[in-house]
């Protein structure tokens, strides 16, 4: 054998395998975010219909022009309110259900898991359409359900009030979504191994006390996992909004949120052409919202959370 | 059986092998937003023309109104728009000519058959070219349950002092939602409230051109009065109205549970269709009696081509067939309510479109008012007018207020109304 080290081979397989995923991640997101970021710093000229470059003349005139940043910080606070009503709601109910789920003697198991879950499946169209028709005060039922409660005097146009249709709403998209933290709380649930049951039951430590002592401690990473999950959801949710109240997201903008900001900015309503690069703008800082929020929980929270093995 | 079927697929081959022989035809597809019309298209119009045309075939491809213009936009950027193009009025056509996607139809004959106030909105603002052909406009009005009017015993009324007199005796008398209108939409407070009574205060094109140059103000008077009306008509419209939808009202109109729908004469044939009992149309009040009378006869439809059509020619040749009287009576009649904009005399068969086109005679016409020129800047005024008239409505905002907030819009960018 000769004196030389041999060199290492370059390791061809690595690139290979990771050619197909860099490919098609950077084509269909990397890209099209690079194009829009681009986009948001250019601007038409109403005159000329020339598309020229204005450096950041688009993210000053939505902060800081009082008929952009009126509605885009009316939209960003909406949109703050919808993201804590389902932390508050969504997340504790979720978390409530799968304890109840994962109890062993519970008939029907199977029944409340696929019911509970199923609205999830369903599109947003026929949810917001569904839920328009029950709150109707023309057809809707939810009238005489409340009636025959003894609630009646409580009903009110709730879409169509400016207190209560943002509330509404998200209640609305909880009803839908409240299927995702249940089922993943579950499946986290069940991983638990006996043993640590068993151990916490022989010193003694069984209930309420078990779940929050026990449980609640080794579930709490998957809490933080549903926790982004909602709020990036939550930071792009449109559809919803634009089914039940249109894209005007009426009344008087109560339940604007940065999607339907973004979709009559981009896409343009009635009389009002689609401005695509102011469109851009926003879309830009809807991104760069939900990177810093996921950045925090990255940085910050996921840190602090303890892992446990099990 | 199995040789039905056999029967059946052989005549499918011989019938796809003989396609390409006679297909010399050229097939236009005209794009829409009116796909309440499909069937008119469909079952009248598009065979009139081709018995007369034969070759050029017709497809009509409406979507649904709200996602017409972003679809259209799409699908002209995109080059795969139809030949035909149906034209938004005002700015939302010129728009599309600026870019090039509408072709320059000065040369076409048809054109002589309208008039300048038809062919305005689709015009540019120095009327150097034309790029749609009118098709229609519609009239702004009430239509009436004749039936529910005689039970209740009220006549209709011409001024603004008996039409709340008539709301206040149907409220009283309780067995119908006086009006039918709802806010949740915001278009119908706008549209159906503020632009319906609207031209009877700023005295039609009067105000409205005063407006563009500047020398009145969304704050005077004349266009604070009529938000201050509609502010009026809460009371008599049905519980929830806040969260009623323009279907809802719709429905609740023809279901024979309210009197009086604010409306546009678009809805005669819906209306026909759907309602059980006798309709009647009345103009907006008058303010006063023996004011002058004001009604919106609003430039609403047009047919322009496609700038990047490969089929230009036969495009041309129905665009100058949508010039003739032959057209313009097969249209209005086949949908009564969408008043013809051509010069041709013409005549109605159905009784309530008569009506709302007689007001034509008695009246003076004018246009929505933010529809030229004021909708360009942001903030959008008919996007704004849309929010503070259902505002207004629902009381959650002043009259005054809201016609503070237009104006304060229109100020931000308009130059003849900065200051």
């Amino acid at each position: 054998m000769g004196g030389k080290p041999q060199k290492k081979p370059f390791p061809w397989h690595i690139p290979v395998f990771l050619a197909p995923a860099v490919l098609i991640y950077t084509l269909v997101m990397i890209l099209p975010l690079a194009e829009t970021l681009r986009l948001s710093f250019f601007q038409r000229d109403a005159v000329s219909q020339a598309t020229s470059y204005v450096g950041f003349a688009n993210y000053a005139r939505l902060f800081f022009d009082p008929f952009w940043g009126g509605p885009f910080f009316n939209a960003l606070g909406n949109n703050l309110y919808f993201f804590v009503i389902h932390m508050l709601v969504q997340n504790p109910i979720g978390i409530l259900i799968a304890a109840l789920l994962s109890m062993t003697h519970l008939p029907g198991k199977k029944f409340y898991r696929t019911a509970i879950f199923l609205p999830t499946l369903l599109s947003f169209v026929v949810v917001g359409f569904v839920w328009k028709l029950m709150l109707s005060p023309l057809w809707g039922v939810s009238k005489d359900m409340m009636s025959s409660v003894g609630l009646g005097h409580l009903f009110m146009p709730f879409l169509g009030k400016e207190e209560t249709a943002l509330t509404t709403l998200s209640l609305i998209s909880v009803w839908q979504f409240v299927g995702i933290p249940m089922m993943l709380i579950y499946a986290a649930l069940l991983s638990i191994p006996d043993e640590v049951i068993e151990a916490a039951e022989c010193d003694g430590v069984t209930g309420l006390s078990q779940f929050f002592k026990i449980k609640l401690p080794l579930i709490l990473p998957t809490v933080g996992i549903i926790s982004i999950l909602t709020f990036v959801g939550n930071f792009n949710a449109f559809d919803l909004i634009y089914t039940t109240q249109g894209p005007l997201a009426g009344p008087n903008f109560s339940t604007d949120l940065l999607g339907t900001i973004l979709y009559r900015t981009f896409y343009g309503q009635q009389t009002q052409p689609g401005d695509p690069n102011m469109g851009a703008a926003i879309a830009t800082v809807m991104f760069f919202i939900i990177l810093a929020g996921v950045a925090v929980y990255l940085f910050v929270i996921q840190r602090k959370l303890t892992r446990y093995e099990m | 059986m199995k040789t039905a079927l056999r029967g059946a697929l052989l005549a499918a081959t011989v019938l796809a092998a003989c396609g390409p022989a006679v297909a010399e035809d050229v097939t236009l597809t005209i794009e829409s937003w009116r796909n309440d019309d499909l069937s008119i298209w469909q079952e009248t119009i598009i065979p009139a023309f081709e018995a007369k045309h034969p070759g050029i075939k017709l497809v009509f491809a409406p979507v649904a109104p709200t996602q017409y213009n972003a679809a259209l936009n799409a699908k002209l950027e995109g080059g795969t728009a139809g030949d035909l193009i149906t034209c938004r009025p005002f700015d939302g056509s010129l728009d599309l000519y600026a870019k090039g996607y509408l072709a320059k139809l000065n040369d076409l004959p048809a054109l002589e058959n309208f008039s300048e106030v038809a062919r305005s909105a689709w015009t540019t603002d120095d009327g150097s070219a034309t790029f749609c052909v009118p098709m229609a406009a519609v009239i702004h009005g009430f239509i009436y349950n004749k039936d529910a009017f005689a039970e209740v015993g009220v006549e209709v009324p011409s001024t603004q002092a008996e039409f709340m007199d008539v709301l206040a005796r149907l409220k009283d008398e309780g067995s119908y939602v006086p009006m039918a209108m709802g806010t949740l939409d915001q278009w119908e407070a706008a549209t159906m409230a503020y632009q319906n009574i609207g031209p009877m205060y700023w005295k039609g094109e009067e105000g409205r051109k005063a407006l563009i140059a500047g020398t009145a103000k969304m704050t005077d008077p004349e266009w604070v009065k009529p938000l201050e009306v509609i502010a009026g008509w809460k009371p008599y419209l049905g519980d929830g109205f806040e969260a009623q939808a323009y279907a809802d009202s719709q429905n609740l109109f023809t279901l024979g549970r309210a009197a009086i729908f604010p409306a546009g004469s678009w809805e005669i044939s819906g209306f026909k269709r759907d309602a059980d009992f006798e309709l009647g149309a009345f103009p907006p009040p008058l303010p006063a009696a023996g004011d002058k009378c004001y009604i919106s006869d609003h430039n609403d439809i047009a047919i322009g081509l496609n700038a990047a059509s490969p089929n230009a020619d036969a495009a041309r040749t129905f665009l100058e067939w949508m010039g003739t009287k032959e057209f313009a009576e097969l249209y209005s009649n086949s949908l009564p309510g969408f008043f013809s904009l051509s010069s041709h005399e013409i005549t109605l068969d159905d009784p309530l479109a008569n009506e709302f086109v007689s007001w034509r005679k008695s009246c003076d016409s004018t246009i929505r008012s933010a529809a030229q020129i004021l909708s360009r800047g942001t903030p959008n005024l008919w996007s704004q007018m849309w929010g503070v008239a259902a505002n207004v409505v629902n009381g959650t905002q002043s009259p005054a207020d809201a016609a503070a907030e237009m104006q304060a819009g229109l100020a931000a960018w308009y130059e003849p109304q900065k200051n």
